[in-house]
């Protein structure tokens, strides 16, 4: 989150393995939980949003046909649980961004930027699937958090009848701490 | 039913500034936020692990917990007909525990699509102490008129 505003390009010296990653479609997966209820609800409550949307049956019906999730909830159904049985290790989301921080051995990293749009509503019931699209990737830059690179990820989402209900552009910032930083 | 009294378009004006909202963060902030997204990245909810290996000075507020505030803010104002269509943010540096986090938005423009829907953009700021830890800028629709509702809007009519 620490920005000294990234412009993330291609760089000339980007190794070839990584540059041919570049906008090819990588981990489609369908989460294997549905929208439920309790997710809209305890995301609301993290930031007391009372939309009677979210809260209100007859008003969720009358207005968007029946019950929704927030729109801003739409990466959570890209996520994996914490654990799961025959699962091992830490179980990730947005695993280009890890294999990223992998493959250049920057073991921290961060988000700067984050662009959300909004297409079909989520609705409660649905299966969501996503795909990571990796675009760009910038050269070596030292910020006041270490030495690393600024790279940009696309992820896409789909309901179970196919249609697009959402795009994401997430800025992340890989890097290694320096003895000062 | 719960009787709604839609914003339309016609009642914003290019200049108009959302009422504030302030809201002091705490550690329970944070990780309430981590996991209502499922974000389970330590980050966000161990003190030790973003101190000693991030090299920040708290956990703090996630990614999609932020975009949460931030439709929670925009619907606060617009109702439920209100449908966010785009959010693009820049997070400048973290939001802590013991920060105090004001949200702040003017409208910067408005706009009927060629399909008929009315937009709003809006510059939003989620600063502390007077300064932007967050910056964004977001597309709302509105109804044009109190029979119009943007949700019914679908495929090639909804252009976010």
């Amino acid at each position: 989150m620490t920005s000294p505003s990234p412009s993330p390009s291609p760089s000339p010296a980007l190794p070839d393995d990584v540059a041919a990653l570049i906008g090819v479609t990588q981990y489609e997966k369908t989460a294997d939980f549905p929208v439920e209820q309790g997710y809209v609800w305890t995301s609301c409550a993290s930031v007391s949003n009372g939309n009677p949307l979210y809260w209100d049956p007859d008003v969720a019906a009358a207005v968007t046909g029946g019950p929704i999730s927030p729109p801003s909830l739409l990466s959570a159904y890209a996520r994996p649980h914490y654990w799961a049985p025959g699962a091992e290790g830490e179980q990730l989301s947005l695993q280009v961004h890890f294999d990223l921080k992998a493959r250049f051995g920057l073991p921290e990293a961060i988000m700067t930027d984050n662009t959300n749009v909004f297409h079909e509503p989520v609705r409660v019931g649905d299966f969501i699937t996503s795909r990571q699209i990796l675009r760009s990737v910038g050269p070596e830059k030292r910020t006041k958090l270490g030495v690393g690179r600024f790279w940009v990820i696309d992820v896409e989402y789909h309901n179970q009848r196919g249609a697009l209900v959402g795009t994401e552009s997430y800025t992340g910032y890989g890097y290694r701490r320096e003895a000062n930083s | 039913m719960t009787t709604v009294a839609p914003l339309t378009l016609d009642q914003i004006k290019i200049g108009d500034e959302l009422p504030p909202l302030s809201h002091a963060v705490t550690a329970t902030t944070v990780i309430l936020g981590a996991i209502a997204a499922r974000d389970w990245r330590p980050m966000h909810h161990d003190h030790h692990f973003a101190v000693e290996r991030q090299g920040v000075r708290d956990i703090f507020l996630n990614t999609p917990n932020q975009a949460a505030w931030f439709e929670r803010y925009l619907t606060d104002w617009t109702g439920p007909t209100g449908r966010i269509g785009r959010v693009v943010f820049r997070m400048n540096s973290p939001v802590f525990p013991g920060d105090t986090m004001v949200y702040t938005a003017t409208v910067t423009g408005l706009t009927t699509d060629a399909v008929g829907c009315g937009w709003v953009t809006l510059d939003v700021a989620l600063t502390v102490d007077g300064t932007a830890r967050t910056t964004c800028e977001a597309r709302v629709a509105v109804p044009t008129s109190p029979d119009d509702n943007p949700w019914a809007r679908r495929g090639e009519r909804w252009v976010p």
